[in-house]
């Protein structure tokens, strides 16, 4: 529980930060630390310098527009998530997400930018945020750039953040008019909390019909992704228990090889993603 | 014959909160790890990445020159120091224990052998010096299940253990008696179970700071003890060759040990090795989880065969159990009594069985050492016969609470034999305990609904889960704990001296100490309500060899039960002294003095009272003592019990499992207990509830698993699961009191008593839930996995 020795740095702004991490390429971002520390601690990760960006004004907090559009600065504690009354009325899936992560310690210190940068297989906001149709703000030295999600998270820990972006901002699009139905559905792991499987579900619902379906997996996939089959096969449909069964049978093609441990194995992983993209399907749609 | 005590207006039986824990909860406590020596320097240890392997070259060189390092050590550098005592020589094992060295030599046989150790100013010198010692190993081939390393063929660990048995061990009645009663039963069922490794967990990890004064050649040791006298006995006598006054040993407040603090432990003569290495600078080991995962002892690890007789009216007729239990790489202070007097031994449970064979083979692996963890032996026993009872319940027929019912060893058999050569049970009404269960929880209403949604197709299958227990205490009568051969050659009595000062305060004084159970409190109480003394007058103090009396240190539920008697008996004494003193100065016959309510006076003449703190004076200051009577109230007890004691009870568990993902949701957790009197009912309710969260989670989340490399897989907490408050469920309480005969307090213990209860009540609770599909037996833990495939598969059948 000793880590390396390694060179702290706490700049006040954001190209502060960029610089550090330009002129640093062996440094590593701390924001909330609940996933850098413990590596740290157990020396899997040996970082030869941190930027800590926790004390950069203007990086936490979040606002809604009048369209139901909504900007989180990445710096937001899932404790945060979980308060906002204001989140709560168009994308209520957020505290629904944020009040199964981890633990109180974790959600205290915990920031959204983090996990979503951190990129980890079995984090949860990974999988809402691709359901959600996120996008986040990346800030390096050559300046800034929107990312939506869908092309944010690219493999095992890995992002398409180059090495000095920061992420600063997370926007979800603007609700508009639109009926919105959402979900997450998560078997925890019993000792770490993570998900073995989570499956995040979100439906803009036309009448009786599914008018887009977007649906994201965690925990399954070697990293976040989602379940493009089985948002095909809901799409266009009316949304009956059937048409949701259906398309929640081929909810594991295209993941590619799933993940497996001693707790639970491929199999059961896949196995999970159906019974949670039923399920997360059904209370989307307000069936349940 | 010892009465249940039902006074609501004494301190005896009170639910006062404990008095450790504002000091406790508000980060007050002093713990290994808060402890600051002026010069203290931090031991590291570099250890064996691989399971079993030849150490063919250690380098240290690079690790010396790095900055703060005091000083790099091997294993060649302490061959002076004995490899750990093999304490409790139980099953015969002395000829083939292999103990701990300090640090290994020539060969590794798990991961995490400690192989150096890097000594230097801070603890993170230390790390990244011990990451610069260069150690060449030729790895060698891995063992890790007990049974396959008593096969042809296995890797071997130790020259002294021939196939790795470290014993074979039978009880009860010869196998070819129990053979023939198998022949003749209405019913056979057999089965396989395995009771899974666990990692004991306690909260704060183990460690050790080693002092050597050069001035006075004397050595004291501070260590996550449960047992300081024990320890500072057997690293003089055996470990170090140092006389056992020249040491001396003090544990610190300690934040749980489950059992895994009773046992010596390697770092504890290392650093003090070391200290006398570095002319008298105190070192400071302290494990982190990860190494407390690795190296401290685990418990559990039993693969077991059995094959049961039974009527077809449930009654079971005969019992074979055949055990192979896994005591890791090396053996631990007392692992031998653990799978042999404390789990063979109670193989009967709650129930006359008339024909029971137990053997026991217990096997080196390259694994971490297995000794007691909380109910060490008796959770492995009553897993086992919880287990038969069902399964008996589901080959005939007969309702799983009909079966232990009809089973029972009845209230006038006390004291009872079980015939597997354990002491004679001391009281018991477990139908009473029983009754109380079923009624609590409803059962028969259970049932229906259990039907119910059966009968519906329900997804959600409801599972209602029994476990009628009985387990051993109050460890132990000398005479019998200490039997060579059998026992640990040694007594287990308990010491306690009553000391009372001039102003009426009293301080006690224990072999026996807490590491969580709530000493102060529940010993004060038993003070002050003998002595009618206010409870802030009583002080206890424990846990430092200087100023205690001798004492074997607790564990075995055996605090109050022996520890509790023993001041028992030296209140008594006290009392006794008190009263001829106060007959001396009230002029009175001594016969005719009452001591009542904290005051000595005649007969007839309460208004002429001398109190408590008035006799304390009156002997401290020693100018009008009776003829040949000695100054001073102080008496001290060393108290032998003359037989263990028996709790007993049944908890019903209630589970739904979800028929879709193999999930299990506890709905409901009723637990009725017999631990006879009760001082502190608050206290033994935490104590159930903590024994039912370890118990129940090795029935659903815990499981220590190791790869064929011998790699520790669940290594942290991130893959351990233990039990975290969200995973259990509101427990139902309630107690039936039958006193222990056997010590003027009717106690029995509850410190394990959760522990052994919970793990058969959830198993067959799941187990029951998924019955109907043809399903008899699913192993530990019950993962949503495990049984969902179990699920599939019986569907598929």
């Amino acid at each position: 529980m000793f880590p390396s020795a390694f060179e702290y740095h706490r700049p006040s702004s954001v190209q502060e930060a960029v610089q550090l991490l330009a002129n640093n390429p062996e440094a590593k971002v701390l924001a909330g630390g609940h996933s850098l520390l413990p590596a740290m601690k157990l020396r899997l990760a040996a970082p030869a310098a941190l930027v800590d960006i926790g004390r950069i004004p203007g990086l936490r907090g979040i606002q809604v527009s009048g369209d139901g559009s909504v900007v989180i600065g990445a710096l937001t504690t899932y404790l945060d998530l979980l308060d906002s009354g204001e989140l709560r009325q168009g994308y209520p899936i957020i505290a629904e997400t944020a009040n199964v992560v981890g633990d109180p310690h974790v959600r205290a210190r915990g920031t959204l930018g983090g996990s979503l940068a951190h990129c980890d297989p079995a984090a949860d906001f990974t999988a809402v945020m691709l359901a959600l149709n996120a996008s986040v703000k990346a800030v390096g030295t050559g300046g800034e750039r929107i990312i939506p999600v869908d092309d944010l998270f690219v493999g095992l820990l890995t992002t398409s953040l180059n090495p000095d972006e920061i992420i600063t901002e997370i926007h979800l699009p603007a609700v508009g008019g639109r009926k919105l139905g959402m979900a997450y559905e998560k078997h925890a792991h019993p000792a770490s909390g993570y998900a073995v499987v989570g499956v995040a579900a979100v439906i803009e619902i036309d009448g009786n019909t599914a008018k887009s379906v977007r649906i994201g997996v965690t925990g399954a996939p070697e990293y976040a992704k989602r379940a493009t089959a089985a948002e095909n096969a809901l799409t266009g449909q009316q949304l009956t228990a059937d048409a949701i069964a259906q398309a929640a049978n081929v909810a594991t093609e295209g993941l590619g090889e799933l993940n497996g441990d001693v707790y639970a194995s491929p199999e059961y992983r896949a196995h999970l993603v159906r019974v949670m993209t039923r399920r997360a399907l059904t209370r989307a749609a307000g069936l349940s | 014959m010892v009465t249940a005590v039902e006074a609501p207006d004494r301190l005896f039986g009170k639910a006062i909160k404990r008095r450790e824990d504002p000091r406790l909860i508000t980060g007050a406590g002093s713990f290994l790890d808060d402890i600051k020596l002026p010069g203290m320097t931090h031991a590291v240890l570099v250890r064996s990445p691989y399971a079993h392997a030849r150490i063919r070259r250690i380098d240290t060189s690079a690790a010396e020159k790095m900055p703060g390092v005091l000083g790099v050590f091997t294993g060649q550098d302490f061959m002076d120091v004995n490899p750990l005592p093999a304490a409790w020589q139980a099953a015969g094992v002395k000829n083939n224990a292999v103990t701990p060295r300090v640090l290994a030599v020539n060969e590794v046989h798990q991961v995490g052998d400690p192989v150096a150790v890097v000594v230097a100013e801070d603890r993170y010198l230390a790390r990244d010096a011990a990451d610069a010692v260069v150690v060449e190993y030729d790895p060698l081939p891995v063992v890790v299940d007990a049974k396959k390393a008593t096969e042809p063929g296995a890797p071997q660990l130790h020259e002294e253990a021939p196939n790795n048995i470290v014993l074979e061990w039978t009880c009860g009645k010869d196998e070819a008696t129990v053979d023939a009663a198998l022949e003749q039963s209405e019913v056979r069922v057999s089965s396989h179970l395995i009771n899974q490794r666990l990692i004991p967990t306690a909260i704060e990890p183990r460690g050790s700071i080693g002092k050597y004064d050069p001035a006075t050649d004397e050595y004291t040791l501070w260590a996550t003890s449960q047992a300081p006298h024990v320890h500072r006995l057997l690293l003089g006598a055996f470990v170090l060759g140092v006389p056992e006054q020249k040491i001396r040993v003090i544990s610190p407040d300690i934040g749980g040990g489950f059992g895994s603090k009773i046992f010596l432990y390697y770092d504890m003569p290392l650093v003090l090795a070391l200290s006398k290495k570095l002319g008298g600078r105190p070192v400071k080991f302290f494990e982190d989880r990860s190494e407390n995962y690795l190296t401290t002892t685990h418990g559990r690890d039993h693969i077991t065969d059995i094959e049961i007789g039974a009527t077809r009216d449930g009654k079971i007729t005969a019992l074979k159990v055949k055990t192979y239990a896994n005591l890791g790489a090396y053996f631990s202070t007392v692992a031998a009594g653990i799978p042999t007097t404390l789990y063979g031994r109670m193989l009967a449970g709650c129930y006359k069985i008339p024909a029971i064979h137990c053997k026991v083979i217990a096997a080196y692996t390259n694994t971490a050492m297995v000794d007691a963890y909380r109910g060490a032996g008796r959770p492995e026993a009553a897993y086992v016969i919880e287990r038969v009872c069902d399964l008996v319940a589901q080959a005939t027929g007969v309702d799983p609470a009909e079966v232990r019912r009809r089973n029972f060893i009845q209230p006038e058999d006390f004291p009872y034999d079980t015939g597997v050569g354990m002491l004679p049970y001391d009281s018991g009404d477990y139908e009473k305990a029983l009754n109380r269960a079923l009624e609590l929880v409803g059962y028969e209403q259970l049932r229906q609904e259990q039907k119910a949604r059966r009968e519906r197709g329900d997804s959600k299958l409801l599972g209602i889960g029994l476990s009628s227990y009985v387990e051993v205490c109050g460890i132990a009568p000398s005479k019998w704990i200490g039997l060579p051969g059998e026992g640990w050659g040694a007594g287990l009595w308990e010491s306690a001296n009553v000391r009372v000062h001039l102003t009426g305060k009293v301080v006690v004084t224990t072999g026996s100490l807490p590491h969580g159970q709530g000493h102060e409190t529940t010993f004060a109480q038993l003070v002050a309500d003998e002595l009618g003394i206010p409870y802030e007058d009583v002080e206890i103090q424990h846990s430092d060899t200087l100023g205690t009396p001798f004492g074997f240190g607790t564990y075995g539920s055996r605090s109050l039960a022996v520890g509790g008697v023993a001041i028992y008996r030296s209140l008594q004494k006290i009392k006794e002294k008190a009263k001829k003193l106060a007959a001396h100065l009230l002029e009175a016959a001594e016969e005719d003095i009452v001591f009542e309510n904290g005051k000595f006076y005649v007969k007839g003449s309460p208004d002429s009272a001398k109190t408590f703190a008035d006799i304390a004076l009156a002997a401290h200051v020693a100018y009008d003592l009776p003829p040949g009577m000695e100054p001073y109230l102080d008496e001290t007890t060393y108290y032998d019990p003359p037989n263990c004691t028996f709790p007993f009870g049944t908890h019903v568990c209630v589970v739904e499992v979800d028929r879709d993902t193999g999930e299990v949701k506890l709905l409901r957790y009723v637990a009725v207990d017999d631990v006879g009197n009760v001082v502190n009912p608050l206290i033994v309710d935490g104590q159930i509830h903590g024994g039912i969260a370890q118990g129940l989670a090795q029935a659903l989340y815990e499981g220590a698993v190791y790869n064929d490399d011998g790699q520790l897989v669940t290594g942290t907490l991130e893959s351990y699961a233990a039990p975290k408050a969200h995973m259990v469920p509101t427990y139902e309480l309630d107690r039936t009191v039958t006193p222990s005969p056997t010590n003027p307090l009717g106690v029995k213990g509850a410190g394990e008593a959760g522990t052994i209860a919970a793990t058969p009540a959830v198993a067959n609770a799941v187990i029951d839930a998924v019955s109907h599909l043809g399903i008899t037996h699913l192993d530990m833990p019950l993962t949503p996995e495990r049984i969902w495939n179990a699920i599939n598969q019986a569907a598929r059948s």
